[in-house]
């Protein structure tokens, strides 16, 4: 079928602007029968979309778990179910809620970011990269659910033109694409994203006077935001604590389980570390930078224990590290192999300080409660100083085994 | 709060390289074979081994059975130019000529004494050429009489130095000596440092080197002789692999084991592993059985062009060894196959060539290899990026072929397996790369044209086929070995 239309598309054809469309879906559905011309015969079977397709996959755990989630911490805003309840109550109505605001926050996703892609793809007239694929779905996971769509949409359009474009598109940008977008979210519209919109309709559910007593909807971390500057034994403050307590709202239970509100992906560790484990063992997502990653956040988390200065700083390492998007940002940003360090010794600097820097930011600085974003969006600018500094070592290490065999044919 | 943040920062850093400092020193106090010094008793350093980690075998189907078969003498042979890197063709014949074997074909504009011989006897039947009138080979029709242009013997035990290398110019054994830097044909009035055979091959597929110089030995202990006068009685570094004894009690060989996947058995990585090229060395590098080609025409008087051809692939009907010349019609090694379904490969399928089913075996060739084409489009679900691919070998692990056992082997056929993107996956390349030189960088700076990164980044260690594997593996499909020749000859242009 796909043959029979083709000549439409071809030079000449009267829908010949549009080739890149007919290319993206004719190499989507069927891998080109190109053969090798020079260099090796035999190329190994895996491309790009395998890749791409692959980060999809390990983001569905995450993906189907932040819809259900939604779902479920409206009802509990409203009261319609309460921690009490087995989880599984009303399963479906949870997803549904879920779905209804995830859904469009994906399709407008997709729909501006591709259209943009494909944009440019056709006026430098090369073919789709795959790389939207996964910034694509990265994006409505990291944005709180009552984001309204405009907005979604005019940080996916800064996102992809300024921070991938501008530099030449795949594999050329400096910033991850993704986190670029929430980062624009958050300084163009920072009354909007920190307000209340990480809860699916609480603000209506309050006018309305439909909200559980006491109810907030903030997220973990702006609660702890909000302790910073307080003296530990402020009732405020003790109240905030108590909700990190083993039976509170935050509990290292609920939060690894990721029953807490939060952006769409983000909330469960286990979900993610899911995905992780299929990056892992198909080794796509670094492990290295995911490990030093988790080491830099457990090392500030635990320095901060010691220093115990505040109450944010006494949240146990293992409860900073499981809370935010900490997790979702180790596994599925930090790791970006465009933005990321790309030699192997540089990954263990740049995921042990992107981690580290984490924790650091979002305990100090209050106004910055996701600290993740900012730490990993500030390694992606230091990955190529990093990398300079790896190459450089074996550079002069060169340089040295030069100067000793120099000096050894002068002495023979 | 920031300045703190960036303190902390700084100080990590600081602590990091520090680190990283003292692993170096540490290491390098360790006597690794990078830092052994060039000028030490060589009998110590005997039979040393090495173990490279890096690397992959891909495991493909259709080894050969180890039976030497002679390959029927063909009508024709050729001899082709631009099978050797670097030399530009200067005719001496015409077509109709008679040719005996032995008698130059055409010889290097660069260095006219360096003959390039027939290796058989017969009439010149045509000069192919191609874009720009560039000479593509030169066909000579076999009249099937073994007459030989007698050439001056040599003693390789006694000869000097210039005596072997004029005699290896004009005896037509020169072309085979290639170079680290520039990974060409060497430059006669060099002095090299040090001479490197690898004693095998490790590519997929590849030939056994015992079966290929079986009963050979002698000629390739003259050639070895021969070498090692060029270097004034130095050793030659002979790269071996576990389980091989017949280079056992050679003369004038410092053997040294590799153990370890491909890329193992290039020499570059034993020159790499043993005694690195630094900025302003030259080395020479011969494959095995031209060193024996070499002890025997210089002993013999006789030019010998003798290949024992691995016939591999899984299209080949009977995978095998043929005993041949160079430049003999692939025709008489792929058992009549034919037909465009077919791809004929004169080489290893990482580092060859594709030829024409009518064509002729490379000078620089010891095997050719027959794989399917992949000419056909895969539907994303059966045989695309979809499917479950169990039968898809995959050096990333994005296929399960990696969980089946290592004695499984695969068909490969030729397709891409996809088109070429912006360069996104890192960490691919390093794996397969068995250099202390970082693989991304460098072919970056080559497409940069930035000689003096290029420098600093490793590029006189290598050559293209030590980025073979990294072109295989590479997720975006470039083309990393086209890179690398690209930069090795703007290299040598800019150095004059």
């Amino acid at each position: 079928m796909l043959d029979s239309i083709r000549p439409h598309f071809e030079e000449g054809g009267k829908l010949s602007r549009f080739w890149v469309v007919y290319d993206s879906l004719e190499t989507f559905a069927f891998t080109p029968g190109h053969t090798t011309k020079k260099g090796v015969q035999i190329r190994d079977g895996v491309d790009l979309k395998r890749t791409m397709f692959l980060v999809i996959v390990a983001l569905i755990p995450a993906l189907l778990f932040g819809t259900w989630n939604q779902g479920h911490q409206y009802m509990l805003s409203i009261g319609e179910v309460s921690v009490a309840d087995p989880l599984m109550m009303a399963f479906f109505d949870k997803m549904l809620i879920g779905a209804i605001k995830v859904l469009p926050l994906v399709v407008v996703s997709y729909g501006v970011g591709l259209g943009i892609e494909f944009l440019f793809a056709g006026m430098r007239g090369h073919s789709i990269n795959e790389g939207y694929l996964v910034s694509g779905m990265l994006i409505p996971l990291i944005m709180p659910v009552d984001v309204p769509l405009w907005m979604l949409a005019l940080a996916v359009a800064f996102a992809v033109i300024i921070a991938k474009e501008v530099f030449g598109g795949t594999g050329m940008n400096i910033l991850n694409v993704a986190l670029t977008a929430r980062a624009f979210l958050f300084f163009a519209y920072p009354k909007q994203l920190s307000g209340e919109i990480w809860i699916h309709e609480v603000a209506t559910s309050k006018a309305g006077g439909l909200l559980v007593d006491g109810y907030t909807g903030a997220t973990a971390l702006g609660q702890l935001a909000s302790t910073v500057g307080k003296a530990p034994t402020e009732p405020a403050v003790m109240g905030v604590m108590d909700m990190f307590a083993a039976d509170g709202m935050f509990s290292l239970t609920n939060s690894f389980f990721g029953l807490i509100p939060g952006s769409v992906g983000e909330t469960s560790a286990l979900a993610i570390l899911i995905g992780a484990a299929l990056l892992i063992w198909t080794g796509i997502g670094s492990w290295k930078v995911m490990s030093s990653f988790l080491v830099g956040g457990l090392a500030m988390g635990a320095i901060f224990n010691a220093m115990g200065l505040n109450a944010y700083m006494t949240i146990p390492a293992i409860h900073q590290v499981v809370m935010g998007g900490f997790m979702f940002g180790m596994v599925f940003m930090a790791t970006d192999p465009v933005s990321a360090a790309q030699t192997e010794r540089g990954k263990w600097v740049y995921g042990f300080f992107g981690g580290f820097l984490s924790i650091m930011i979002r305990v100090f600085n209050p106004a910055y409660p996701e600290g993740v974003m900012m730490a990993i969006l500030f390694m992606n600018v230091m990955a190529p100083l990093i990398d300079h500094y790896v190459i450089q070592a074996n550079v002069s290490k060169r340089e040295k085994r030069m100067q000793l065999s120099l000096s050894q044919r002068a002495t023979a | 709060m920031a300045l703190e943040g960036l303190l902390v920062l700084v100080l990590g850093w600081k602590l990091a390289i520090d680190a990283e400092i003292y692993t170096k020193v540490v290491l390098a106090s360790v006597p690794r074979p990078n830092f052994a010094p060039r000028k030490v008793n060589l009998s110590v350093l005997m039979s040393r081994k090495i173990r490279i980690k890096k690397g992959a075998d891909i495991r493909l189907k259709g080894r050969p059975a180890t039976t030497v078969d002679a390959a029927a003498s063909t009508a024709t042979y050729a001899v082709q130019p631009p099978n050797y890197h670097g030399v530009t063709p200067k005719l001496e014949v015409k077509e109709g000529a008679a040719v005996q074997t032995g008698s130059p074909l055409f010889h290097s504009k660069e260095t006219p004494a360096m003959k390039f011989l027939s290796p058989t006897s017969g009439t010149v039947k045509s000069i192919v050429r191609g874009e720009k009138r560039r000479i593509l080979a030169v066909v000579v029709e076999s009249n099937a009489k073994s007459e030989a242009v007698a050439l001056a013997k040599i003693d390789v035990a006694s000869a000097s130095s210039d005596a072997i290398r004029e005699a290896m110019l004009s005896h037509g054994m020169f072309p085979f000596v290639g170079q680290r830097p520039f990974a060409d044909v060497a430059t006669p009035t060099d002095a090299p440092r040090s001479i490197h055979v690898s004693g095998f091959d490790s590519s997929p597929l590849a030939p056994d080197m015992e079966i290929v110089l079986q009963g050979r030995m002698d000629s390739f202990q003259a050639g070895i002789l021969a070498l090692s006068a060029l270097v004034g009685g130095d050793a030659i570094h002979l790269g071996t692999c576990p389980g091989q004894t017949a280079y056992a009690g050679l003369n004038k060989v410092e053997i040294t084991e590799f153990e370890g996947p491909h890329p193992a058995g290039n020499v570059g990585v034993q020159i790499h592993h043993t005694l690195p090229v630094n900025k302003g060395e030259i080395v020479w590098t011969m494959h095995a059985e031209d060193v024996a080609n070499l002890g025997e025409t210089l002993t013999s008087g006789k030019y010998t062009a003798k290949r024992t051809v691995a016939a591999t692939g899984s299209e080949h009907p009977a995978p095998r060894y043929y005993q041949t010349h160079i430049g003999c019609e692939l025709a008489s090694l792929t058992n009549g196959l034919q037909g465009d379904s077919v791809r004929v490969i004169s080489g290893n399928p990482l580092t060859g060539t594709h030829a024409a089913s009518d064509g002729y075996l490379g000078g620089l060739d010891h095997q050719i290899t027959l794989l399917p084409e992949g000419s056909e489009p895969k539907f994303l679900l059966t045989a695309g990026w979809l499917s479950p691919g169990l039968d898809k070998f995959s050096l990333s692990k994005s296929y399960p072929t990696w969980l089946l056992p290592k004695s499984k082997e695969f068909v490969m056929d030729t397709n891409t397996g996809g088109e070429e993107r912006a360069f996104v996956v890192t960490g691919q390349y390093e794996p397969v790369f068995p250099f202390d030189i970082y693989p991304v960088q460098l072919i970056k700076s080559i497409m940069a044209n930035d000689i003096d990164a290029m420098e600093k980044l490793g590029i006189y260690e290598v050559a293209p086929e030590d980025f073979a594997l990294c072109e295989y593996a590479c997720t975006s499909k470039i083309d990393v070995q086209d890179i690398v020749r690209d930069g090795l000859d703007n290299l040598k242009k800019e150095l004059g």
